[in-house]
Formats: structure tokens, C-alpha cells, sequence
């Protein structure tokens, strides 16, 4: 009983509430982290889509190395913030590959599209030498 | 009158902080968009004029076509999509030369085809986590760069984009 007494005061004696002093500290370390990550650079994507999803996608780790190419519904063709023709595709692309010589382009390309487009695509690309690409999709579940 | 000076000295209140710092982050949270960059890489063949014919035996390609309806013949023969990476992981077994070709029609759907190139990726993943389990006794998720680079040493991805006419 004794020994039931002495620990009920220890108890008593202890400070309740939790040190809310560094509090601002942490959010602020969390506000700078999304401050970060943040990019509010985004494409203006023209063109509507849908993509495809697959089971065995791999993230692509550097993002600096990204160029993207949407392909519409419609079939329309976007790079950057333009509408592009397909024929114009492989001298834009030329000029990105000598920017960043180990250029990864990203194709968004709409699950219903043909594959004719695709094919076109594929071949410009190869006449700009950006051989490495990557067909944007989904993760399926 | 002049002698009601305060007495304390002049301190922010700091109380409000925290609470300012929350709306930012707030903000900050519903504007950040971590859009994920995932999808399936594949090198492209270097231009044609570039390119040296090389010629392959025949017994080692194993053609897959999909036309415009979306059916898949596998050297010849009408396949399901799910039943590619199965078949296609045998066939690399019995012979790891194999070059996988893929050839499409301008109609064929664009999904079609990605889960076609998706079948194949898998049937490699399949083989390339046999081989870290058989030879460093761990899951392919969990190799070490080195050893990731010799399995990709000894089953190379042989996926071949067929020459458009």
C-alpha cells in the first residue's frame, strides 16, 4: 500500500501538457519540403486522354531528363505547350537531344488511340536519334 | 502620464505562428501535384540507314503480331494477351537467345499493344527474379547494383520493334 502512495504522487507531480514550443519549427520544416517539391511550372496539356495501364511500370528516377509528346483522342499532337505536326516532330526533338544528350521522352498517348500514330512517332524519334522513350501508364491494380 | 511605459520589452507574439505556418502548408499540400512519371521504357532501334543488318536464325525470333483487332498470333499461332508472358518465359528458357519481334498493324489499338509489351516485360521479370533467387538467394526487388547488372548481363531484355512497311 505504501508503495501504491508513493507512486500515485510521483504521478501527480508530472507535467501533463506536451512542449508546443517547437511546434512552428516542425510545420515549418514541412512547409519547406512542399515548397519544394512543389513544381507549379506545369504543361498546359491541349489534348485529351486517357493512358493505358500495364502491371510492369518502372518510375523513371530523373525527371530533368523528361521531354513529353501527348497524343490525343483525337489524334492530335502535342510537345511542350504546342500542337505539333507530325513531320515536325523529329527537328524538336533533334534540338532537345542536343540539350540534354540522354534525353528520355515520355509518351502520353491515349489508350484508344491507333497504333499508326504511334508508329509514326516512333520513327520520327528514331530519325532524331532520342531513342530512349517511355509509354506513360498507369499502374494496374 | 509618461511614466505608463511598459514596462516589458517588445516581443512578437508567437502564438499565431504556428497557425500561419499551417495555412501555408496546407497550400503548399493541395497545390503540390506529385504526379508520378511511371510507365514502360523501351529503347528504340537506331535509324535504318545507321543500322547493320544482322542477320538472326529464324529459330531464334519468336514473332508476335497483333492486328487491328487486337488478336495476338504468336509464331503463327492465336494467343490471349495474358497468356503471352507465360509462353514467352518458356520459350526464352529453352532458348535464351530468343529475340522477341513485335509486329503491329497502323489499326491495332494503342492498349493492345501495351499490354503486349507489358506481357513481355513481365515474362523477363519473371525469369530475372527465378535467376536472383537461384543465384543470390534474394528476391529481384531486394539485389544489389551489381548483381542487378548481371542479371541484366545474363537475361537481356530482346524486345524488338518490327521495321514498319
Amino acid at each position: 500500500m505504501a508503495k501504491e502512495a508513493k507512486f500515485r504522487k510521483k504521478q501527480a507531480t508530472t507535467r501533463q501538457e506536451i512542449p508546443t514550443a517547437s511546434l512552428p519549427d516542425i510545420i515549418f520544416m514541412l512547409l519547406i519540403f512542399f515548397m519544394l517539391t512543389t513544381v507549379l511550372r506545369e504543361f498546359d496539356v491541349q489534348v485529351e486522354y486517357t493512358l493505358p495501364e500495364a502491371y510492369m511500370i518502372e518510375r523513371i528516377e530523373n525527371k530533368r531528363l523528361i521531354s513529353y509528346i501527348w497524343v490525343g483522342r483525337d489524334g492530335r499532337i502535342q510537345i511542350d505547350d504546342n500542337i505539333v505536326q507530325l513531320h515536325d516532330i523529329s527537328s524538336i526533338m533533334y534540338q532537345k537531344r542536343v540539350e540534354i544528350p540522354n534525353l528520355i521522352v515520355s509518351m502520353r498517348i491515349d489508350r484508344y488511340s491507333e497504333m499508326g500514330v504511334v508508329t509514326d512517332i516512333q520513327q520520327e524519334l528514331r530519325e532524331a536519334d532520342a531513342l530512349r522513350i517511355n509509354y506513360s501508364s498507369l499502374h494496374r491494380l | 502620464m509618461l511614466k505608463r511605459k511598459k514596462k516589458e520589452g517588445a516581443t512578437i507574439p508567437l502564438a499565431g505562428m504556428a497557425d500561419i505556418a499551417f495555412l501555408l502548408l496546407i497550400f503548399f499540400l493541395l497545390v503540390t501535384t506529385i504526379d508520378v512519371d511511371t510507365g514502360i521504357g523501351l529503347v528504340l532501334p537506331p535509324p535504318v540507314e545507321d543500322a547493320e543488318e544482322i542477320e538472326v536464325e529464324e529459330e531464334n525470333i519468336a514473332n508476335i503480331l497483333v492486328n487491328a483487332a487486337g488478336e495476338v498470333l504468336l509464331d503463327g499461332d492465336i494467343i490471349s494477351v495474358p497468356q503471352i508472358s507465360g509462353t514467352i518465359a518458356d520459350k526464352i528458357r529453352a532458348n535464351p537467345e530468343l529475340i522477341v519481334s513485335v509486329k503491329t498493324d497502323r489499326r491495332t489499338p494503342y492498349n493492345v499493344y501495351i499490354d503486349t509489351i507489358d506481357q513481355l516485360k513481365m515474362a523477363y521479370n519473371e525469369l530475372r527474379e527465378a535467376y536472383a533467387r537461384q543465384n543470390f538467394g534474394v528476391r529481384l526487388d531486394d539485389v544489389t547494383r551489381e548483381q542487378l547488372e548481371q542479371i541484366r548481363r545474363e537475361i537481356p531484355q530482346r524486345i524488338s520493334l518490327a521495321e514498319p512497311e
